[in-house]
C-alpha cells in the first residue's frame, strides 16, 4: 500500500481517491485503490489486461458509479457525479474503444466538442451557423492531431489510428485541466505513435494527464509516475526506472497473464 | 481546390434546397385545387404530426410509441377551448399544443430514463392511461359520442367551407414545420444527433443527455399538439380515435415510409397515407371473402412493401441516391439509440480466474 495520500490529502493532488472499489455480480473490477494524481503530471496506469485501468478510467469520469471508497478531483468530492458533470469540471478522456458519431464530419465532432463547454447546446431557436466561430478552432486541433485534410469526411470513413487521433482532438477541444487517456497510441503505426507522444508532450503544459498505456516505450518517454495494477489493486507505484526493475511487476507481466 | 469543389458542392445544395421549399409551398398552396379540400386539410395536420415524431425518431433516436396521447389531448383541448370560450381557432390551436406540453413533461421524465423499445413501451403505456381517462371523463370528452359541434371561429369569417378553412388552417401547419426545421438546424439539433449515435459520448463532452431527450420531447409533443388540434377544428369533431394506440402507430408509419431523419420525409409519408387511406375507403374496394374493409390492410402492406425495398424510406432513398452520386458517403443509416454504453460493455473485462 502507498498510504501517500492521508484523508484530506496534499494541495496538489488533482485527483484523490481512497479506497476506491468497484464490483460486477461479485467479480471486483477495482478492489480500494487509493491513487493520488499531482497537479501537472504525465501519470501513467499500467498492468497486465484485466487489471483494472479501464474500470478505473470508467469510475474517474463518472460512467460507472464505484461500489465504495471516494473519488476527489482538486479537492471536491466528485463521487456519484454523472460523466457530463464530471466533463464540465474539467476532466476529458478519450476513450479506449474508439467512440465516434460515425456520420458526423470530423468538423463536426470538433465542433461539438466545442460546444460543449458552452451554453449554446441548448439553444434550438438559433441558426447552427453560430457554429461557424468555432470554425478556425476546430481547424487548428484538428491540424494539431494531423486530420486537417480529412475535416469534411464522415468520421465513419477514418482508418483506425486516424480515428484514435480524433479522440484525441475531441479530448483536447474540451481544453481541460486533467486529460484522460485510455491508450491512446493503441491500433497506431509507429510514426502516429511518435508524433502521439510528441502532441502529448507538447499538451501537458498547464494540464494533468492520466494515461492507460500498454506501449512501454511511450510510457518510458512521458510518464514522470507509473501506477502498476494487477487484479484491481495497486502493485506499486513510482518513476517509471523504480517500478520497471520491480520484481513484483516483472512477475506480474511474465507470470500472470502476457502483455500483448 | 477541393474547397472550392466544396464551395460549389454548397451553393448547388442551397438551390437545391430552395427550389425544393418553393416547389413544396406551391404544391400546398394548389392541393385544395387538386383534392379534396378536406383531405388536403388531413395531409397537412398528418404532416406536420408526422413531422414532430420524426424530431424524436430520426433525430434522437427515440421511438414514440404514444403520440396520439399528444394529438388526441390537444384534439379534446382544442375543442373545449373552442367550444367554451369562442376564442378563434388559432389561439384554441395554440392553447391545445401547450396543454400537450404540459402532459409531456411528466411522460418524458420518465420515459427518457429508458432507451429503445423500452422507451416505446413507456409511452405506450402512457398514452393508453390517457386513453382510459378520455374513455371515462366523458363529461368533458363525450366518451365514445366524442366532442361534437366544435366551431371554427376567426374574427366573424365564414370557414364552414373546407376550401377556405384549408388557406386559414396551413400558416398554422406551416409555422410548425418551420419551428421543426429550425430546430434541426440549431447547436441544439447538432447535439440530438450527436445523442443519437453515441449518447455515452455525448455525456463525456459535457451534454446532459436525458435533459435534451426530455427538451425535445415537450417540443415534440407540442409540434404534435399543433397538429392534432389542427385537425380536431377542421373535422368540427375530437374522438376517441385520436388517443388510440392505432393513431401512434400510425404516425410511426408515416414517418418511417417517408424516411426518418429527413423532415421531407414525414411530410410525403404523410401525404401518401393520408391520400391512399381516403381512396380506398370512398373507392368501397373489399378485400377478399373476409370482407376486410382495407385501408388499414393496403396501408400495412405499402408499409411492408417500402421497408423491404427501401430501408431509408421514400424520400430517404431519394436523398441518399443524391448525395452518393455527388461524393462518396459511407453507407450508415439512422438508427435507434440504444447502443450498449461503455458502462454496460465494461464487465466484459475480465482478468483470467
Amino acid at each position: 500500500m502507498d498510504p501517500s495520500n492521508a484523508p484530506g490529502g496534499d494541495s496538489g493532488a488533482v485527483i484523490a481517491t481512497t479506497g476506491l472499489s468497484k464490483s460486477f455480480r461479485g467479480f471486483t473490477a477495482v478492489d480500494r485503490v487509493d491513487l493520488t494524481v499531482s497537479e501537472g503530471d504525465v501519470h501513467a496506469l499500467v498492468g497486465p489486461n484485466g487489471a483494472g485501468k479501464t474500470t478505473l478510467f470508467n469510475l474517474l469520469t463518472g460512467f460507472l458509479k464505484p461500489s465504495a471508497g471516494q473519488i476527489r478531483l482538486g479537492g471536491r468530492d466528485i463521487t456519484g457525479s454523472s460523466p457530463e458533470r464530471i466533463a464540465r469540471l474539467g476532466v476529458a478522456r478519450s476513450f479506449q474503444i474508439t467512440n465516434l458519431f460515425e456520420q458526423l464530419t470530423l468538423q463536426q465532432h470538433v465542433e461539438l466538442a466545442l460546444m460543449g463547454t458552452t451554453k449554446l447546446g441548448h439553444r434550438f431557436w438559433v441558426s447552427d451557423r453560430v457554429l461557424t466561430r468555432f470554425r478556425d478552432r476546430a481547424g487548428e486541433l484538428l491540424d494539431e492531431v494531423g486530420l486537417a485534410r480529412q475535416r469534411n469526411v464522415p468520421a465513419g470513413t477514418l482508418a483506425y489510428g486516424q480515428k484514435r487521433a480524433l479522440e484525441l482532438a475531441l479530448a483536447l477541444a474540451l481544453d481541460p485541466a486533467v486529460l484522460l487517456l485510455d491508450e491512446p497510441t493503441a491500433g497506431m503505426g509507429m510514426e502516429d505513435v511518435e508524433r502521439t507522444v510528441e502532441l502529448v508532450r507538447r499538451i501537458r503544459t498547464n494540464r494533468t494527464v492520466v494515461l492507460v498505456e500498454h506501449n512501454m516505450s511511450v510510457v518510458a518517454g512521458l510518464a514522470d509516475r507509473v501506477t502498476v495494477l494487477q487484479f484491481g489493486r495497486i502493485l506499486t507505484e513510482g518513476r517509471y526506472d523504480e517500478v520497471r526493475n520491480d520484481p513484483r511487476v516483472i512477475e506480474a507481466y511474465l507470470g500472470g497473464e502476457s502483455a500483448a | 481546390m477541393t474547397a472550392l469543389v466544396f464551395r460549389k458542392l454548397g451553393a448547388m445544395s442551397r438551390l437545391w434546397r430552395l427550389v425544393a421549399v418553393l416547389g413544396g409551398l406551391l404544391i400546398a398552396l394548389a392541393l385544395p385545387w387538386l383534392i379534396y379540400p378536406p383531405v388536403a386539410m388531413d395531409i397537412v395536420a398528418w404532416a406536420l404530426f408526422a413531422v414532430a415524431l420524426d424530431l424524436l425518431l430520426g433525430f434522437t433516436g427515440l421511438l414514440s410509441f404514444g403520440h396520439a396521447a399528444f394529438w388526441g389531448t390537444a384534439a379534446y383541448a382544442a375543442g373545449t377551448i373552442a367550444i367554451k370560450t369562442g376564442a378563434p381557432f388559432p389561439v384554441a390551436v395554440a392553447g391545445a399544443a401547450l396543454v400537450a406540453m404540459v402532459l409531456a413533461v411528466p411522460i418524458a421524465l420518465l420515459a427518457v430514463r429508458r432507451t429503445g423499445i423500452y422507451f416505446a413501451m413507456v409511452t405506450l403505456a402512457f398514452a393508453q392511461m390517457v386513453y382510459y381517462l378520455a374513455n371515462q371523463w366523458s363529461s368533458l370528452t363525450g366518451g365514445e359520442n366524442g366532442l361534437q359541434g366544435i366551431p371554427k371561429n376567426l374574427f366573424g369569417l365564414d370557414l364552414s367551407d373546407p376550401f377556405y378553412f384549408y388557406y386559414a388552417g396551413l400558416p398554422i401547419a406551416l409555422i410548425g414545420l418551420l419551428i421543426a426545421w429550425r430546430v434541426v438546424h440549431s447547436p441544439f439539433g447538432r447535439v440530438l444527433v450527436a445523442i443519437r449515435e453515441n449518447p455515452a459520448r455525448s455525456r463525456s463532452l459535457g451534454f446532459p443527455v436525458d435533459r435534451y431527450k426530455v427538451m425535445i420531447f415537450v417540443i415534440s409533443a407540442g409540434l404534435s399538439g399543433l397538429a392534432g388540434g389542427l385537425y380536431a377544428i377542421s373535422h368540427g369533431f375530437a374522438s376517441l380515435q385520436e388517443v388510440y394506440w392505432t393513431t401512434s402507430g400510425k404516425v410511426v408509419i408515416m414517418t418511417v415510409l417517408g424516411g426518418i431523419g429527413t423532415l421531407w420525409g414525414s411530410v410525403i409519408g404523410a401525404a401518401l397515407i393520408v391520400q391512399v387511406e381516403d381512396y380506398v375507403a370512398t373507392s368501397g374496394i373489399h378485400l377478399g371473402p373476409l370482407n376486410i374493409t382495407g385501408p388499414g390492410l393496403i396501408t400495412g402492406l405499402i408499409f411492408v412493401g417500402v421497408v423491404l425495398l427501401f430501408r431509408r424510406g421514400v424520400w430517404g432513398t431519394i436523398a441518399h441516391l443524391v448525395r452518393s452520386r455527388r461524393r462518396g458517403v459511407p453507407d450508415v443509416e439512422p438508427h435507434l439509440s440504444g447502443t450498449p454504453s461503455v458502462a454496460e460493455r465494461e464487465p466484459a473485462v475480465a482478468p483470467k480466474s
